[in-house]
């Protein structure tokens, strides 16, 4: 080869010269290659790469991995995938403009999957104070995603006008729908009883006090009598076979009551739930990688675009693999959005779209055999 | 706000001393413009004529009685015109009810011993009072930490929005390397950094009593965890 003489006479080439090179003839052995080697080659060259200290790590992610191929090597194409967004937290732009970005990069890694996502959740919390200014501008920023919408709402988007400027952006918070043969419900898990009227708090102080995770005045968050109701009454039309997924931005299980990590009537929600088949539950809130198994119900955080949360002192679900420690110093660390892969049986991947990470995987076989098969990698600095 | 904080608790018992007109000779009252504490003396002066003025340990605080009035009645009215001009004096136990705080460590067993130095013998008012006043700084530090305009946020970004409750915070690794700074970092200079950072904010001095506050609640907060200094 040309270059290869070319690099005998000159003696030396540049680490860009060479991770060029490498790259090149990387992407060009990998056209050759069935998925199974792809993976393979794939980790053997980024390893070789990285270990010659040539890239940061984060510079070169085999993200086509993670879906490509299952663990047991089996082609395994999911029935349809959905991506999310979730917990962006934003302020007006004027005093934040850090989180805006954010949301916007998530936006921009959505429209950026091919193929597209048949449809796009955002997982609630986007404003920080529940304000309109910053209701609105999420709304504007989401406006740019390519697939459709599915809106959740959360704590953060209801307690400054308990709900109003988001009924009027999104409609209501609780509904239904199916797709693919899979039925859909989205919850608003965070309704709270009345903390405020008795301490006359102002509407602002009714938002900051929800605000603040660790604010004990605040109530816990239910999904409600008459919700648990609607619930009941719109999953009678549903067979039993049928797969369920089911969107709330609290867990729907208790994890940490000290940080709404939490669901007062988790029990009974799970009840109603309990009778059918596969139920996936996707929540936000708790910004992490979160992973929980509670009869046949598979449950599955999100990430949050603003910033992590710290893992709950106690409490932790024996399935979770905690993500890595976030590096402070790294405002994207910890932090990102993600994707569902759904499957002709009903049961999810649940994907999580580090930022600066690997991708982490969190397969059904994982979930299917109690953690037993397909774990996913422990981290190599686990929380303090 | 920092300097007005005072105990309520402490005040009421002052108060109640100067009632009893007995404590009350061997201040300089009128002198200190400082919020009440427990060391300020307090004065009573005798009016000429009508009434007597008794002065508030805070200094300024003042009412005039006739002789003869009860010590309680003149607790209640000096307190009462305290509380009016320090709204925010329940702030101590505002702050325990929003954010939990660790206990500061139990000192009873030590009541009754005698140890001969500072103490001649201690009471259950000196473990009181150490817990109430060690509890307060910490207290303090809770309300800055989750106070974006306290810790002089630009960006509207606070302490408790990452670490709730000083979670991963992890004060017993300091003093420790710290590989982004390329330098060893205390957990003061971590604090600052995250002030600066993330919070956008101007970095407190050292000596600066929020942030002696601030580094008094994370480490209540990890009470009970072994100091390992240096530790990743």
């Amino acid at each position: 080869m040309d270059r290869e003489k070319a690099r005998r006479r000159v003696g030396h080439e540049s680490i860009e010269t060479r991770h060029l090179r490498e790259r090149g003839e990387l992407f060009q052995a990998l056209k050759s290659l069935d998925r199974r080697s792809f993976m393979k080659v794939s980790a053997a060259a980024f390893g070789a790469a990285a270990a010659q200290g040539l890239l940061p790590p984060h510079s070169f992610q085999p993200v086509s991995v993670a879906h490509a191929a299952s663990p047991t090597g089996t082609p395994d194409t999911p029935k349809f995938t959905f991506a999310y967004i979730s917990d962006s937290h934003l302020y007006d732009r004027n005093l934040n403009d850090r989180f805006v970005n954010q949301l916007m990069r998530a936006v921009d890694d959505i429209n950026a999957m091919d193929p597209q996502p048949d449809f796009v959740l955002y997982g609630g919390d986007l404003a920080q104070l529940g304000k309109p200014v910053e209701l609105e501008l999420g709304a504007q920023i989401l406006k740019n995603i390519k697939a459709p919408r599915r809106m959740m709402v959360g704590e953060h988007d209801w307690y400054f006008d308990m709900g109003e400027k988001w009924r009027e952006l999104f409609g209501e918070p609780r509904y239904s729908f199916d797709h693919k043969g899979v039925h859909f419900v989205v919850l608003n898990s965070v309704i709270e009883k009345d903390f405020w009227t008795e301490r006359k708090m102002t509407a602002l102080e009714r938002m900051m006090t929800v605000a603040g995770l660790d604010n004990g005045i605040q109530s816990r968050f239910t999904v409600g009598d008459e919700q648990r109701e609607w619930l009941k009454k719109d999953l009678e039309k549903v067979g039993k076979g049928v797969p369920l997924i089911v969107f709330s931005h609290s867990p729907l299980y208790k994890l940490y009551k000290a940080w709404n990590f939490w669901t007062d009537d988790a029990e009974q929600v799970q009840a109603i739930l309990g009778k059918y088949k596969d139920v996936t539950v996707i929540h936000g809130h708790t910004h992490q990688l979160l992973t929980n198994r509670i009869g046949n119900i598979s449950f599955h955080g999100m990430l949050s675009t603003a910033w992590p949360w710290p893992y709950a002192p106690e409490g932790m679900p024996k399935l979770t693999i905690q993500m890595g420690r976030p590096d402070p110093f790294n405002p994207h660390d910890g932090i990102g959005d993600g994707s569902v892969q759904v499957h002709a049986d009903g049961l999810v991947d649940k994907i999580y779209n580090l930022w600066n990470r690997n991708p982490v995987t969190v397969t059904r076989q994982y979930l299917a055999s109690n953690g037993a098969k397909d774990k996913p990698a422990a981290p190599l600095l686990a929380s303090y | 706000m920092f300097a007005s904080k005072a105990s309520l608790t402490s005040l009421l018992l002052l108060a109640l001393g100067t009632a009893a007109l007995a404590n009350c000779g061997g201040g300089a009252g009128g002198k200190s413009a400082e919020a009440p504490s427990a060391t300020t003396g307090t004065a009573a002066e005798s009016a000429p004529g009508a009434g007597m003025e008794v002065l508030l340990c805070d200094g300024q605080t003042k009412t005039v009685v006739p002789p003869g009035t009860s010590g309680t009645a003149i607790a209640g009215d000096l307190m009462t015109q305290w509380l009016r001009k320090n709204p925010n004096s329940s702030w101590e136990a505002e702050e325990r009810e929003r954010h939990t705080l660790e206990p500061s460590a139990d000192n009873d067993d030590l009541v009754g011993r005698v140890n001969g130095q500072t103490y001649g013998s201690i009471t259950h008012q000196d473990v009181a009072l150490w817990k109430t006043e060690t509890e307060r700084v910490a207290l303090a530090g809770s309300s800055v930490f989750h106070d974006a305009g306290a810790l002089g946020s630009t960006d509207g970004v606070s302490c408790d929005m990452c670490h709730p409750h000083a979670a991963n915070t992890h004060p017993e690794t300091y003093p420790k390397f710290q590989p982004q700074l390329g330098r060893v970092a205390l957990l003061r200079d971590m604090i600052n950094w995250c002030i600066e950072h993330p919070v956008r904010g101007k970095a407190f001095d050292s000596d600066d009593p929020k942030l002696r506050a601030l580094e008094a609640y994370i480490l209540a907060q990890r009470k009970g965890k072994t100091l390992n200094y240096g530790k990743h």
